[in-house]
């Protein structure tokens, strides 16, 4: 039976895929090349690897208001994470998940980083506050 | 959300689809974080450099734009953060005919909603400060957290497109700082040195802003002994707001809400003059050759540009290095009739307007001019510009010229 777990009614659509899980935090603008579709920025702990299609999950998100455009821009372009996954998403997040149609979820019961691991496969339904973890059973 | 009369008939699209897309993206945003209403807000500011906007945005913002003009001009004061470039010098910096094209499609687009273009994240130094209580769409973090802190406003992050909602329907959804709950210390942290420069402030700010790491944290600053001014809470804010996301604190005796803390005053963490010197020591880089020195981020005030034209007085800028002064159109007018950007580009410095170098496709300029090192006083700079490809050296405004003239950092 999938691992089940609840969070604050979310944002944006029912999505599936794949985690990629850090301890560590997220802007659009300050980590990201938008371009190539990865982590740019030297020091963060997914460093050159690719979110595009992959399930975010991160802390939470840095300073800076880029992202409630950038989502969008992304997303245009076909090159953006399917799904984020926070602890605690700041206000820039939400505005920009609810703008570029990017489904997120926040608010769980106990740290994100360490309920999902990279490469769970991950259902995640914003409208309902649930992500269910597809490969592990409870 | 709880709407009225008016907000559920903007719904309904009885004041046309520009705001319905409006108040729909905010109650989204307000059901998100359990907003049980909307409050008024007597100012929007919009954060739309094209580098963020993309294709996309533009398209987005010109497809509300050729709405008819009663259905999209804004309902309040809204005015905007810098944009991409300053179409008098973007070539000199390396940037591109197909940028300044795209930067005048989005300013045709916002010009149609009544945006005025003011292109500044110093507004409340230089177009019209809010007052303590007054709730405003803010969509700059550094406008954000001077405001709420120094002036005590109410404001919370509202990137482009929820700042632009704001404007259209004169209203944003009441969560985080414009409710007293959010707005109590939660953590406190006590100076026993003071900083010595802005540079000295930043660093302040990001050792404050990493410890915090939440827009839901409010720190106390506490052994401020004397008062800082604007240009020092400026870029101390800027730091706390971009190392930490953090959108308020409190200064006792300075800023203008006395703090108050949910329960027992946590423990305060000392923050002591090695500190400060180990943050700056994170970007030294003694004798690497340098590439370019900005002075942005935020954008300069008056005193400022007049320190740095004070600063190069009689000197000349190295060949091999560029330096970069980015201010606001009302800031620039202001230099340019007092002397002071003769005085700066006589050295061979570019003073730029409306832009604030990070928002002005910084990844594109290194690429086209072979920059890397980079230099500044501006601890919100170098702890954004990294990601776009920079090696970032901060320090004092004194030490960034002599660096600049020297062609490495000293």
């Amino acid at each position: 039976m999938p691992i089940l777990l609840r969070c604050h009614k979310g944002i944006g659509p029912t999505v599936t895929g794949t985690a990629l899980v850090a301890a560590d935090n997220f802007s659009a603008r300050y980590d990201l090349d938008r371009t190539k579709g990865i982590f740019s920025r030297p020091s963060h702990k997914l460093a050159r690897q690719s979110y595009a299609d992959r399930i975010l999950v991160l802390d939470t998100a840095k300073g800076g208001v880029a992202t409630a455009w950038m989502l969008h821009e992304m997303a245009a372009r076909g090159i953006v994470p399917r799904a984020l996954i926070f602890n605690r998403v700041n206000p820039i997040l939400a505005q920009g998940a609810a703008f570029g149609g990017v489904a997120l979820a926040d608010r769980f019961e106990g740290d994100v980083t360490q309920l999902f691991r990279t490469g769970d496969e991950l259902r995640v339904d914003p409208p309902a506050g649930l992500v269910e973890i597809l490969n592990r059973d409870c | 959300m709880r709407l009225s009369d008016e907000e559920q008939a903007m719904l309904a699209g009885e004041f046309g689809a520009v705001r319905r897309w409006g108040i729909s993206h905010q109650i989204a945003v307000g059901e998100f974080f359990d907003a049980a209403d909307f409050v008024q807000v007597s100012q929007a500011h919009i954060m739309a450099d094209t580098e963020s906007l993309g294709e996309a945005g533009v398209r987005f913002l010109e497809g509300l734009a050729a709405s008819p003009e009663a259905e999209r001009r804004v309902r309040v004061p809204t005015i905007t953060d810098p944009r991409g470039l300053d179409f008098a010098v973007y070539r000199r910096l390396g940037q591109t005919d197909e940028m300044a094209a795209l930067e005048q499609r989005a300013i045709t687009a916002l010009r149609a909603f009544g945006v005025l273009l003011t292109d500044t994240c110093i507004n409340y130094q230089t177009i019209m400060a809010p007052v303590r209580g007054e709730h405003m769409a803010y969509g700059d973090t550094g406008v954000v957290i001077y405001s709420n802190s120094v002036l005590g406003a109410r404001s919370n992050f509202e990137g482009g497109p929820s700042a632009l909602a704001a404007g259209l329907t004169g209203r944003t959804p009441r969560y985080g700082y414009h409710l007293d709950a959010w707005r109590r210390a939660t953590r406190r942290f006590r100076l026993t040195a003071a900083p010595r420069d802005l540079s000295e402030w930043g660093a302040l700010g990001g050792i404050v802003g990493e410890a915090c790491g939440s827009y839901w944290e409010v720190p106390v600053i506490e052994g401020i002994e004397t008062v800082p001014g604007s240009d020092a809470l400026k870029h101390f804010g800027t730091a706390l707001a971009s190392f930490g996301s953090v959108a308020m604190f409190h200064m006792p005796g300075i800023t203008a809400e006395e703090p108050v803390f949910a329960g027992s005053p946590p423990p305060a963490i000392a923050i002591a003059r090695d500190g400060i010197e180990a943050f700056l020591a994170r970007f030294a880089a003694p004798e690497e050759k340098l590439d370019v020195v900005v002075f942005s981020a935020p954008q300069l005030s008056l005193f400022e540009m007049e320190a740095v034209g004070r600063a190069l007085d009689g000197r000349q800028v190295h060949h091999d290095t560029t330096v970069i002064v980015a201010t606001s159109p009302e800031i620039k007018h202001a230099a340019d009739r007092m002397g002071l950007t003769s005085r700066i580009e006589a050295s061979g410095a570019v003073v730029a307007q409306g832009i604030c170098f990070y928002q002005s496709y910084a990844r594109e300029m290194a690429e086209a001019n072979g920059w890397t090192r980079l230099m500044t006083n501006s601890a919100k700079l170098v702890n954004i510009i990294g990601g776009y490809g920079y090696r970032p050296t901060l320090a004092s405004l004194e030490r960034c010229i002599d660096s600049a003239v020297a062609g490495r950092v000293l």
